[in-house]
């Protein structure tokens, strides 16, 4: 008797265990790869989807005793010859003896590896990156809490959910196109012939009229007047509960003495940002201002990649943030985050301005504004004359997060301060 | 009009859809077919129903239904996985395992049509393959293997906890990198109890008593100038079992460094090595044999009306793309498929030995004509493997079919040469040099430990015969050398030596070990 067994319903991913020694063994490839797309991908995609990523197979070849293709003799049976006799010569094919008639395949160890790693796997790896505590890696990668939005309309659903204009509307175009008879249609031929039996005359006319009116109420039968087609029910859809909205300001000093390393510095920042806000927010809009001693709006591409030449102003890089929120962004419908990455350099004459535009106009729009110092240390002159301004403000009470980022491990710290409760503040 | 009734009456199933029922009903009318008609004899079997995904974790640790973990699975996956979901590639449409009972694996998304297909070919073909040939008779046990696999699994996870995962992946890593040298090729003598050692002992001492001649003695000793004679030497080997070709079983033994649960954990990669033996040496017949078997079964099913001519055409659509063999100019190409050589060279034999021409009964005088397609095929199916039965044969007729050519591809010269054609006076070659290719004693290379140096530094010497003149891959040898190093402790080299002429071709200095294992 043959035993016939479902393991359709044992448990699946047998080989996560596998799947997991894989990644932990290749882990400095996958971590390079990693930080190759998030320099890719734009500060708004980070938390999207998997990803293929392709690795060095370094450490991950599994090598065998085989023997080389480059010497010796070998001989290959295959089939299909069409024009070949004994003795003829046949010029080598590219690639060595790799294919063609001698396509011995069994790969002669391969250079590259390709997979793909899940969202989580990749979230995982990029907070990996940054060095981020535990307990905040639970918290970004958790997925956020469902809400029910309406979705439209639907045939069917539960009677609550009727929608009631749509189904009139329905029957009323159902009735118009199968030329449903009208009740005044009716009660018009109940009048005339109530008229033609009163005054006797015609009755041909009122047999007539008579069968009239009789094949309309039948029609009004047949042709009822809402018919289950027309019914139409509000959907919901579960979708991510909605919080609120919310902008982020990136700004950033694009002048000459902003390198590349500071640029990415400032770019992790920015995403790791966008990540926080993505959790609290159901919607997110970024906006890009970069300056020198001009302030311009600009895409991600042009803000991360476009060199620029100039001096520095931080100035008009505060009055173009404050000239979109006017236009664009109404504090009293966003919560406005601002995260600035700069070197610290401010062209003396304007630090005053500064002060009082942060002071006045910038800080009370804000729901906080993050600062970020890239670049070297400075020795015994450590504080750079945005600092400076900055720390003023800090002491003054405003809610305002300043830190020196040397290196990719100092960029977590400054959301700590930002997503503390302030209770727990000091 | 009642005959159509009848035959309806005969009809297992219709349509796509399949249960439990069906699939119970549909395996009886195979197992009548197979056994009481054909006589095969196959393992009791067990179907076990999974899902695609589930299919996938299959492949990736050998399509073994448990399995110790690895990082090297975690890839296959990773890899199967990819290409599978981006369309590349199919999923097969079963896996069976070599056990008592035979586990079949069929999907669930597969046909009533392709279950029934697939149950013939693994639940009765391959597993009457299993059960009958001679390889698998030696080498394998079906009856225990799925609890050594448990206990394998078991050990190497109870190891990972208490040396840590590093420390068995590590020892894993080498061990999987030496897994093709880890065979033994020929059945060795059951190990024998201490009572028998005893008797042995004293059967030899009596022996020497009684050939001792006092003539001998006074010979003089021939001078050891190159080394072969060296009776130290010879002392040595014949100590430490040299030479020996089972790199994983030598290490297992003789390794000084290694820990017990090192010499365990060897010892279970080489039992799964060596499980998986057989099989690598009989793939054509293994599937020809089970094409051949499903092949016969569906049309007996589809002759007796108990399925459909719908389900007969699903089922040849299907049989024809398992069988396709392209020619080795088409984009298509990628090797023989060994479907279709076996299920040829089978279908070959069933025509010698019913309707033979002249040319046959030349080239089969034993079979030809012998009207016994099923004995010979049983015959053939237990008592060969891929290398002897294409020697054995493949028929003239085949060859013209396939129009099969034998091409030397000799790296001094510019150009490959054709060497023999399907030609009267190149059908032997063609054979030869086809059986060739599935000898895997030619295929791998021959690496043999040859020496260790006891009063030195306990350096590992490994020699390579050269076939063909074929050195090893240079990358390879040396990551190879390096996992050699590490489970012996102490430094290893390796010769690449002409058997024929003794020379050296290429050396491969000391390798120290980049890690103490121990």
């Amino acid at each position: 008797m043959v035993n016939i067994v479902d393991r359709r319903l044992n448990p699946k991913d047998k080989s996560l265990a596998n799947r997991q020694r894989f990644i932990r063994r290749a882990k400095r490839q996958i971590l390079d790869a990693v930080r190759d797309i998030s320099a890719r991908r734009r500060v708004g995609e980070v938390a999207q989807g998997e990803e293929a990523i392709r690795i060095p197979s370094d450490g991950l070849q599994e090598p065998s005793f085989r023997k080389g293709a480059d010497s010796g003799i070998r001989r290959h049976v295959v089939p299909g010859n069409k024009e070949y006799r004994a003795g003829d010569a046949i010029p080598r094919p590219d690639g060595g003896g790799g294919q063609g008639p001698g396509g011995s395949g069994g790969g002669e160890g391969e250079d590259e590896f390709q997979f793909t790693v899940s969202r989580d796997e990749f979230l995982d790896l990029f907070f990996e990156n940054l060095e981020l505590p535990e307990l905040a890696r639970t918290q970004l990668s958790k997925v956020e809490q469902q809400g029910i939005q309406r979705a439209g309309f639907s045939a069917s659903g539960s009677p609550a959910s009727l929608n009631l204009t749509r189904t009139m509307r329905n029957s009323l175009s159902r009735r118009l196109a199968l030329h449903r008879p009208k009740r005044d249609e009716i009660l018009e031929l109940d009048r005339e012939i109530d008229r033609l039996e009163r005054s006797g005359k015609d009755p041909e006319g009122l047999r007539e009229l008579v069968r009239r009116r009789e094949a309309l109420t039948r029609r009004s039968r047949l042709i009822p007047y809402i018919d289950p087609i027309d019914l139409r029910y509000n959907r919901f859809v579960p979708t991510p509960r909605p919080i609120s909205q919310a902008v982020m300001f990136c700004l950033m000093d694009v002048s000459g003495s902003m390198t590349e390393d500071m640029k990415d510095l400032a770019k992790r920042f920015f995403m790791l940002l966008y990540l926080f806000l993505e959790r609290r927010y159901r919607h997110v809009d970024i906006v890009f201002i970069r300056h020198t001693h001009v302030a311009q709006e600009v895409d991600e591409e042009t803000f991360f990649y476009s060199r620029e030449t100039g001096g520095t102003l931080v100035s008009p890089a505060l009055e173009e943030m404050e000239r979109v929120v006017r236009e664009r962004y109404p504090p009293a419908e966003w919560n406005i985050y601002t995260a600035q990455a700069s070197d610290g350099d401010n062209t003396p004459s304007d630090n005053p301005l500064v002060l009082r535009t942060m002071e006045a106009v910038i800080l009370p729009l804000c729901r906080y504004f993050a600062y970020i110092e890239v670049g070297e240390e400075r020795g015994w002159k450590a504080k750079t004359p945005l600092w400076e301004i900055y720390e003023r403000l800090v002491a003054g009470g405003h809610p305002l997060a300043l830190r020196k980022v040397r290196q990719r491990a100092d960029i977590f710290p400054v959301f700590r301060d930002l997503f503390t409760p302030a209770q727990l503040r000091s | 009009m009642t005959g159509r009734l009848e035959s309806d009456a005969r009809l297992l199933y219709t349509g796509a859809d399949w249960d439990y029922r069906l699939v119970r009903k549909v395996f009886d009318a195979i197992e009548h077919i197979a056994v009481d008609e054909m006589g095969l004899n196959p393992y009791p079997s067990q179907i076990e129903v999974i899902s695609s995904e589930q299919m996938l974790d299959a492949y990736s640790s050998m399509g073994m239904p448990l399995f110790y973990r690895h990082w090297s699975f975690g890839k296959h996956f990773a890899r199967d996985e990819m290409y599978y979901r981006k369309g590349m590639t199919g999923l097969a449409y079963e896996i069976v395992i070599n056990s008592n009972p035979c586990l079949c694996y069929i999907m669930e998304e597969n046909t009533m049509t392709m279950q029934t297909l697939v149950m013939a070919h693994a639940a009765f073909g391959h597993s009457h393959f299993f059960r009958n040939n001679h390889l698998f008779q030696t080498w394998t046990d079906a009856d225990s293997i799925l609890d050594y696999l448990d206990f394998a699994k078991r050990y190497v996870s109870e190891c990972e906890e208490r040396y840590g995962a590093s420390a068995v992946e590590r020892v894993l890593d080498s061990a999987h990198a030496l897994m093709s040298h880890g065979v033994h090729r020929y059945p060795r003598r059951q190990p024998l109890n201490l009572k028998q050692e005893i008797e042995r002992e004293r059967e030899r001492r009596r022996f020497e008593e009684q050939s001792f001649s006092d003539l001998w003695r006074t010979l003089p000793r021939r001078e050891t100038e190159d080394g072969a004679s060296d009776p130290d030497l010879d002392a040595r080997r014949a100590s430490l079992g040299l030479p020996e070709e089972n790199l994983l079983y030598f290490l297992e033994k003789r390794a000084p460094r290694l820990a017990h649960w090192q010499r365990e954990i060897l010892r279970i990669v080489r039992i799964v090595s060596q499980y998986f033996y057989p099989q690598r040496q009989t793939k054509v017949m293994n599937e020809g044999c089970a094409t051949t078997v499903h092949y016969a079964i569906m049309n007996r099913l589809h002759e007796t009306g108990q399925i459909t001519d719908g389900a007969f055409m699903e089922f040849l659509h299907a049989h024809t793309n398992v069988v396709f063999q392209p020619d080795f100019d088409d984009r298509r190409f990628s090797g023989i498929n060994p479907y279709a050589l076996g299920f040829g060279i089978l279908q070959e034999l069933k025509r010698v030995c019913e309707a033979p021409t002249g040319e046959d009964r030349r080239w089969f005088p034993d079979i030809a004509g012998n009207a016994d397609t099923l004995g010979t095929w049983k015959t053939a199916w237990a008592e060969y493997r891929d290398e002897s039965f294409i020697l054995q044969f493949l028929s003239p007729r085949l060859m013209r079919q396939w129009r099969l050519f034998s091409v030397l591809d000799d790296t001094d010269n510019d150009a490959l040469e054709v060497e023999a054609i399907h030609d009267e006076t190149g059908f032997r070659e063609v054979r030869r040099a086809l059986a060739a290719q599935y000898d895997l004693a030619r295929h791998e290379p021959d690496i043999q430990v040859v020496d260790v140096d006891l009063g030195g530094d306990r350096r590992l010497m490994l020699e390579h015969r050269v076939l063909d003149g074929r050195l090893l891959e240079e990358r390879n040898t040396r990551m190879m050398l390096r996992h050699l190093a590490n489970l012996w402790g102490y430094p290893v080299s390796l010769t690449e030596v002409d058997p024929k002429s003794e020379h050296v071709l290429n050396t491969y200095e000391d390798v120290e070990p980049e890690l103490r294992l121990a």
